[in-house]
């Protein structure tokens, strides 16, 4: 017994030596992150090898202000994420539950063309997005182009539609024998039960949203326009660059949504977890 | 139940509308732009225009060669780690498993444009702390940056740090649904960990693992961020150029939307068939 406990000790201990470098360093670029975001230019430039934190960050962000106005981007960040989070879990659980609630002429080939799309890469779509958004909309530079083209998902259709058929459906029929129109059954019934699921798929959306680059980058290009990564991608490469002040950036897109991911944690992993319950 | 076609497309409208003109029609769309000439208005039909270059075009082939390489190095290795991380994740023998899980899942929550930042700044030839790191135990810094290979090494690097966790998190789903009874059976019968590692997780970890493999290759497909900042706009000398590097630069900075659209269609038939032969060779055995 106590040699059966040793090997498990001594197994232990060997995963945890080996799982501790590995974790250090998957954290390491992220600390790096944090560290340059607080120190001067000359110290990033320095020879010696610097591991801890400095007290440059405001100095820092101020840098960045001058350049771009960095606080105007992630205003529009904030609220195109917020309201594209807010279409999109309203678009995508509604088509989640007719499909899994409804017995509907063309289901399967809709079914089959969602699925289908996860395989598409997005480039086949981008030109033709981009020229009808810009030329023939003539909408580039507004909330609207940054909002509405992305608003088509198809992992979060189909896992509103697992979230839905999983209820049992005495719930839904017991309304519906008292008249209650479907609309209603909907939003009063369906949606505050699926509440775990909603917010899974709605930080996952939002963080989408927050992070989105290359069609941002493409249709939001005009300076006031643009959204929070965008304004931060046109200082990397530039030769006259304050690098304390581009990770003084990158921190501010960076914590926030980490903080989120430790406070809400579960719903996070259920979000990307879902990819795989297809 | 009865059908409830009113219904249920009322419900599916708003989403079906949005697909439609985003998805359903750019996909037409840019199948037909691609057979047409557009470097002068009024575009005009010229079905080997774009196609025909595509198949003369250096830049087309380096772009080409640059991203199969990528994704025949970075994908298995990325998809290699994030089992291993699950796997061990998973083990009922390790402490503090939220911070170890914060580590690895981190990443998933990090920008491309923050990411790609940090990993340039890191691995600046004369300041960034990877050389300053190497050269404090005797290696000389290398200029990774300049030369191909290195800067291929550093675009790996930095897709895989930030993936990996992402293909862990849907692993870690898997292994959690495969019931524990089988490896309480296999435990009492005395098979190894290992062995119980590649002949009863991995076999039915597959169908996850394909998934996950589907999912990188389509995205390491594209990859554009990465070259576009890390290694600034596909350097040294397109040495690091990606297809989707090509296909901004054709259909945004040339405005070449015809020859942009014929790249994007050479990239999806790309990812269809290598997601038809993974699917293939990792079909059930009937």
């Amino acid at each position: 017994m106590s040699s059966l406990s040793q090997a498990r000790l001594a197994r232990s201990i060997a995963l945890h030596l080996f799982l501790t470098p590995l974790a250090l360093l998957w954290l390491f670029p992220l600390w790096m992150m944090v560290v340059f975001s607080t120190m001067p230019d000359n110290g990033i430039f320095s020879p010696g090898i610097q591991l801890l934190p400095h007290d440059g960050f405001l100095d820092n962000f101020n840098n960045l202000q001058r350049g771009t106005n960095f606080v105007g981007a992630i205003s529009i960040s904030v609220s195109v994420a917020v309201t594209y989070t807010f279409l999109s879990v309203l678009l995508t659980s509604m088509a989640g539950w007719a499909l899994a609630r409804y017995q509907f002429f063309g289901k399967g080939m809709v079914v089959a063309i969602i699925l289908g799309t996860i395989t598409l890469p997005y480039a086949v779509v981008l030109i033709p997005q981009f020229i009808m958004v810009a030329r023939d909309f003539q909408l580039a530079n507004t909330w609207v182009a940054l909002i509405v083209p992305p608003l088509f998902n198809s992992l979060g259709v189909l896992f509103m539609r697992q979230a839905f058929s999983m209820m049992p459906h005495e719930l839904f029929d017991a309304a519906r024998v008292e008249g209650v129109k479907e609309w209603r059954i909907f939003l009063f019934v369906a949606l505050p039960l699926a509440r775990p699921m909603l917010a899974a798929l709605a930080i996952i959306l939002f963080l989408a949203s927050w992070n989105n680059y290359l069609w941002p980058l493409l249709i939001n290009s005009q300076p006031g326009a643009m959204t929070a990564p965008v304004a931060l991608g046109t200082l990397i490469g530039l030769t006259k660059v304050s690098w304390g002040g581009i990770m003084a950036g990158a921190v501010m897109l960076t914590v926030p949504m980490l903080v989120v991911f430790v406070l809400l944690q579960r719903h996070f992993i259920a979000g990307i977890a879902a990819g795989a319950v297809k | 139940m009865r059908t409830q076609n009113a219904t249920a497309y009322r419900f599916l409208a708003p989403y079906l509308l949005i697909f439609s003109v985003f998805w359903v029609w750019p996909i037409i769309s840019s199948f037909l732009i691609s057979f047409q000439a557009t470097r002068t208005v009024p575009w005009r039909f010229a079905p080997t225009f774009n196609w025909g270059r595509l198949i003369g075009d250096p830049a087309f082939f380096n772009a080409l060669k640059n991203t199969l390489l990528i994704l025949v190095i970075q994908v298995p290795v990325m998809i290699s780690l994030a089992i291993v991380m699950a796997v061990l994740l998973n083990s009922p023998l390790l402490k503090a498993r939220g911070l170890y899980r914060f580590a690895f899942f981190a990443p998933v929550v990090v920008g491309e444009v923050a990411y790609s930042a940090v990993f340039r700044l890191m691995f600046n030839l004369d300041f960034g702390i990877v050389n300053k790191l190497l050269n404090s135990v005797g290696v000389p810094k290398i200029d990774w940056f300049s030369n191909v290979t290195p800067a291929m090494a550093v675009i790996m690097i930095a897709v895989t740090w930030r993936w990996a966790g992402y293909n862990a998190i849907i692993l870690l789903a898997g292994l959690q649904s495969i019931p524990d009874d089988v490896y309480e059976a296999a435990t009492l019968d005395r098979v190894s960990k290992v062995k119980q590692f590649f002949y009863i997780t991995l076999p039915l970890l597959k169908p996850v693992i394909v998934f996950c493999a589907v999912l990188s290759i389509i995205g390491t497909m594209q990859l554009f961020t990465e070259p576009f900042l890390i290694t600034e706009r596909g350097g040294p000398g397109g040495g690091t150029e990606t297809l989707g590097l090509l296909l901004y630069r054709q259909g945004f900075r040339s405005l070449n939307f015809g020859y942009a659209s014929a790249i994007a269609y050479t990239m999806a038939g790309l990812a269809i068939a290598i997601t038809l032969v993974q699917l293939w060779l990792t079909r059930d055995p009937k």
